[in-house]
């Protein structure tokens, strides 16, 4: 058959749409987001109706391809690693119910932090919620993965877990595809309890979860993504997980190791390899992406077994991504180790776009808040947190989604008025709502600016979902209208602006300033498109 | 054969033009590929590179090892200086001269220069000029394809057949302008090699 050239996340997206999938759920995030973007412009997607439209948030898009499952359709939900905190009430209790179709988790994450707030590995919520975790180390095996994951989830009744990094996620290899599963049909649990989390049923369900585990495990041992690869040297055993094990090969060329190596790509972790290498070498390092999860529960509490090296001993930096040159320290191997970056070259950080909205809204707000002391305006997750560097330095926070507002609401209620929230369209949408409903109720002494762009700018310009519904969002929250204010962000609206953000700063109460415009990325890339 | 390719530039400047007009050469000439990409964050104007492997053998890392690389490719002189680790010791600089200020304290272009002089095998190449004279700026990445294309192990025809692959769609008149590109670069590489 045919290569395809893909990135892991497109290969993810079309094993999914070849495993059979129903419907992908999902919202945007950095190394995550291709994924649903490949099967919203796919041709099988579209001809076969797939649901691929954005959800408003992680849980959301979890919980709907729940009820997908439920009805015995195959689902995806699809996230960056900070997603699935907000939708960690729905996975570890979909791990409880089980499901009926099959379930795919996948969770992008992103170590050394390329476009995140953290680097929290998310095979730990695989471990915590009991349910196999699959980690591929290619493309290849994104795709085989994610088409058979469906089939492996309808066995074990639960979810699966498929978790990438970033360079997998953004690295493009050639794939062979395989045939394209037909979707399942409708079909209703045979359990018509299963999915009642009742204690008295939920306690039923726990034990059914642990005594699947010794499944789970003997699926993991019989893995072909999991193997033990005898060497001729036994000096050192080596347990390499997901792309970690790219990087150990890198230096073998012919593509023998002469160490004995445990490859692994699903979890619970093969106990029989593991054991085996434990018993056959003297030492043993993991090579894992991500944070020494391995390597605690090989080394235990005592460490008074096999001498394990790894992110913990200091043979790999504690944190950050991996890459072939720390594996060739840690094997020590001596490798030219390139010419030095010249003083000359300047740090470039990603800016605001020329033209863009956000940098007229925070001229402004710089403007109104010169009669304040600092440190009022509490931001959110978007482009407009480059507003925390020169030249606008306006922010003073960034967390989580929808923060913001919280945050804001939190500091007057200490005293810090006015506070300011700066939180755009979308992550309004994905967690501001609640936040807003907090500060209506108790008539908080805060300004909440929506900065609204129309669109998803950060991971590409998607569609937002509470796009032409913020006023009346707010309104319905319980904003007083009289304090909700809509201006188009430009420079000649300067002066207006000011006067606003002036005006409603100091206000006693709940307001919220709209400024609007379209993020000019997606209007170049919509002229585009139209020609 | 073995190409370990960086490519380098500003995010908007398109450098995955580049990748995606090599990936279709080596595709077609039967070669493996793996290739690592910026997304997210930096493409707002920031630093963007892509690690380009193309090789006959199995390719094991998605990323190229440091000082291995056989050559770097940057659409922008100064971003031609930041991925040097990465290139080994017989290793190629190809770098377009017109530089992208977009940070206040961008470096004196002379002094820019005068790093990139001090490497035994660069090729410093007017990219944006060319690309003018052959009809417009957009094909500077074309050109600057052209000016590493010496430095690759892949049939020139081939790299040709993959420009008109990705312009194709686009009509007669800008395959052939990006071909005038390509060919106007690797001329001057060849002349100033």
């Amino acid at each position: 058959m045919q290569k395809h050239l893909f990135l892991g996340v497109e290969a993810i997206g079309q094993g999914a749409i070849d495993g059979g999938m129903s419907g992908v759920y999902a919202y945007p995030g950095t190394p995550s987001t291709e994924i649903t973007e490949f099967i919203q412009e796919n041709p099988i997607a579209e001809e076969r109706n797939i649901h691929r439209k954005w959800s408003a948030n992680e849980k959301t898009a979890l919980e709907t391809a729940l009820g997908m499952s439920y009805a015995g359709k195959r689902a995806m939900s699809c996230m960056k690693h900070v997603g699935l905190n907000v939708a960690a009430d729905i996975f570890v209790n979909a791990a409880m119910t089980g499901v009926n179709g099959g379930l795919i988790v996948t969770v992008a994450d992103d170590p050394s932090m390329h476009s995140s707030q953290n680097e929290q590995d998310s095979r730990f919520y695989g471990k915590f919620a009991m349910i196999p975790v699959l980690e591929p180390s290619s493309q290849q095996e994104a795709y085989d993965m994610t088409r058979d994951g469906f089939a492996l989830s309808e066995l074990t009744k639960v979810p699966v877990m498929l978790r990438i990094t970033t360079r997998l996620a953004h690295s493009r290899a050639g794939v062979t595809r395989n045939d394209v599963l037909p979707e399942n049909e409708l079909v209703m649990p045979t359990d018509p309890r299963q999915f009642i989390l009742l204690p008295a049923i939920a306690r039923r369900k726990y034990k059914g979860l642990l005594d699947s585990q010794s499944l789970f495990l003997k699926l993991s041992e019989e893995s072909e993504y999991n193997r033990y690869v005898e060497g001729t040297d036994h000096s050192l055993g080596i347990v390499a997980c997901g792309i970690a094990y790219n990087y150990l090969m890198e230096h073998f060329p012919d593509g023998t190791c002469p160490f004995s190596v445990v490859k692994v790509s699903q979890y619970p972790l093969p106990e029989k390899h593991i054991i085996r290498l434990n018993r056959e070498c003297d030492e043993i390092l993991v090579l894992e992406e991500g944070a020494p999860m391995v390597e605690e529960m090989l080394k235990g509490f005592f460490s008074n077994g096999t001498p394990i090296k790894g992110r913990l001993d200091g043979t790999l930096p504690r944190d950050g991504e991996l890459n072939p040159d720390l594996v060739a320290k840690a094997l020590g191997k001596e490798m030219f180790e390139g010419f030095d970056i010249p003083e000359v070259v300047a740090n470039r950080p990603p800016a605001l776009c020329v033209g863009c909205g956000h940098q007229d809204a925070y001229l402004a707000m710089n403007e109104a808040l010169a009669d304040y002391s600092k440190g009022r305006v509490f931001s959110d997750i978007g482009c407009y947190t480059l507003g925390a560097l020169p030249p606008y330095e306006t922010i003073s926070s960034c967390v989580d989604m929808g923060a913001s507002i919280t945050m804001a609401k939190g500091a007057a209620d200490a005293g810090l008025i006015p506070a300011v929230a700066m939180i755009g369209d979308s992550t309004f949408a994905h967690s501001g709502i609640t936040g807003l409903l907090d500060a209506v109720n108790e008539k908080s002494s805060i300004t909440i600016v929506i900065s609204d762009n129309e669109s998803i700018s950060m991971t590409g310009g998607q569609d937002s979902s509470a796009y032409g519904r913020i006023e009346s969002i707010c309104i319905g929250v319980g904003v007083d209208p009289a304090h909700i204010h809509t201006i188009v962000p430009l420079k000649k609206n300067h002066e207006e602006m000011v006067r606003l953000f002036r005006e409603e700063f100091a206000y006693e109460g709940v307001s919220v300033i709209i400024p609007r415009r379209e993020c000019i990325q997606r209007a170049s890339s919509r002229k585009r498109n139209k020609k | 054969m073995k190409s370990d390719i960086i490519l380098a530039g500003v995010g908007g400047q398109g450098i995955l033009s580049i990748a995606t007009a090599l990936g279709e050469a080596a595709l077609s000439n039967n070669l493996l590929i793996k290739q690592a990409e910026t997304h997210g964050m930096s493409q707002r104007g920031g630093a963007v590179y892509s690690h380009m492997r193309i090789s006959d053998q199995p390719i094991a890392s998605d990323l190229i090892p440091g000082g291995s690389a056989d050559l770097i490719l940057s659409v922008e002189p100064m971003e031609s200086l930041r991925y040097l680790p990465y290139l080994s010791e017989t290793g190629y600089l190809v770098t377009n001269t017109t530089p992208f200020v977009n940070i206040p304290n961008y470096p004196a272009i002379e002094d820019v220069m005068a790093e990139i002089r001090k490497f035994p095998r660069y090729i410093a190449i007017d990219a944006d000029a060319i690309a003018k004279e052959v009809g417009s700026t957009r094909a500077s990445n074309m050109v600057m394809l052209g000016a590493a294309s010496p430095f690759i192990d892949i049939e020139f025809s081939k790299i040709e057949e993959g420009i008109r692959t990705i312009f194709g769609r686009k009509g007669e008149d800008v395959v052939n302008m990006n071909l005038e590109a390509l060919r106007r670069g690797r001329q001057f590489a060849e002349e100033n090699r």
